[in-house]
């Protein structure tokens, strides 16, 4: 599948936009990711283990927080996910 | 000190969005390419304020709409250089909450002061830093450029 990355964090994946890993559920593909970038991972990710919760996943158009699975949906090799950090702000 | 370029009319339209959505926040993305200096911005994209329980003091851009506009300006060639907002009757200063929020490191933050529904001040601050623990926002110049690069023009972004 095809994870695309945004552009503050393309520095970390060998400055790419995008990159093909296999994977069985959108955990595993993120795993695929920060093995294949290790860099990535203290910006996916808490010192625990968790997703940083400004990172937004999203499974083509579905916002993987709310599937019924979350992280452990399955996908296939057609399959994009796309990591949006959130935008918010105010005076 | 770095520099964010904008053409004359992405200038315009961004101030624009600020005096219509007075006294509300307006928010939008910017969309551009890089330079060692600075980002060198082709296109606005104007978008949906969700914080609607408080929108003249905050705003939100819905993940859904940053998934289409981040793929439309992969289809465009160009990167997010950043997102602009107003801060109606408040200064154009970043403020504890627009650095809290801030996740996209890297990319310029514009924020344009609307006073009594007319724009004034366009400020723009580059957020620097390698971590979410070190970010820091760095005030950049805003230079206003004749566009040289010329892209198919993207509509808004709402959905």
């Amino acid at each position: 599948m095809t994870i695309f990355i945004p552009s503050p964090l393309r520095l970390y994946a060998g400055g790419q936009d995008a990159v093909e890993v296999t994977a069985a559920t959108v955990a595993e593909a993120l795993e695929g990711l920060t093995q294949a970038h290790p860099d990535l991972r203290k910006h996916l990710f808490t010192p625990e283990g968790k997703l940083r919760s400004f990172v937004n996943l999203y499974l083509n158009d579905e916002d993987v927080r709310y599937l019924p699975a979350k992280e452990d949906t399955p996908v296939t090799s057609a399959d994009q996910l796309s990591i949006i950090p959130s935008i918010a702000g105010g005076d | 000190m770095k520099t964010l370029r904008l053409p004359p009319t992405v200038y315009q339209q961004i101030r624009a969005h600020g005096e219509e959505t007075y006294p509300n926040e307006c928010c939008g993305a910017l969309l551009g390419v890089s330079s060692p200096d600075g980002w060198l911005v082709q296109q606005a994209v104007p978008a949906g304020n969700t914080r609607t329980d408080s929108a003249h003091n905050r705003y939100n851009i819905s993940p859904a709409e940053l998934v289409k506009i981040e793929r439309e300006a992969r289809r465009l060639g160009m990167g997010i250089a950043g997102f602009y907002h107003s801060h109606p009757d408040h200064p154009a200063q970043w403020s504890p909450t627009d650095f809290a929020e801030a996740h996209w490191l890297g990319c310029s933050y514009v924020i344009t002061s609307v006073v009594q529904g007319k724009s004034t001040l366009t400020n723009s601050f580059f957020l620097e830093g390698a971590t979410e623990e070190d970010k820091r926002f760095e005030q950049e110049s805003v230079q206003i450029e004749d566009d040289l690069i010329q892209h198919d023009q993207i509509g808004s972004a709402h959905s």
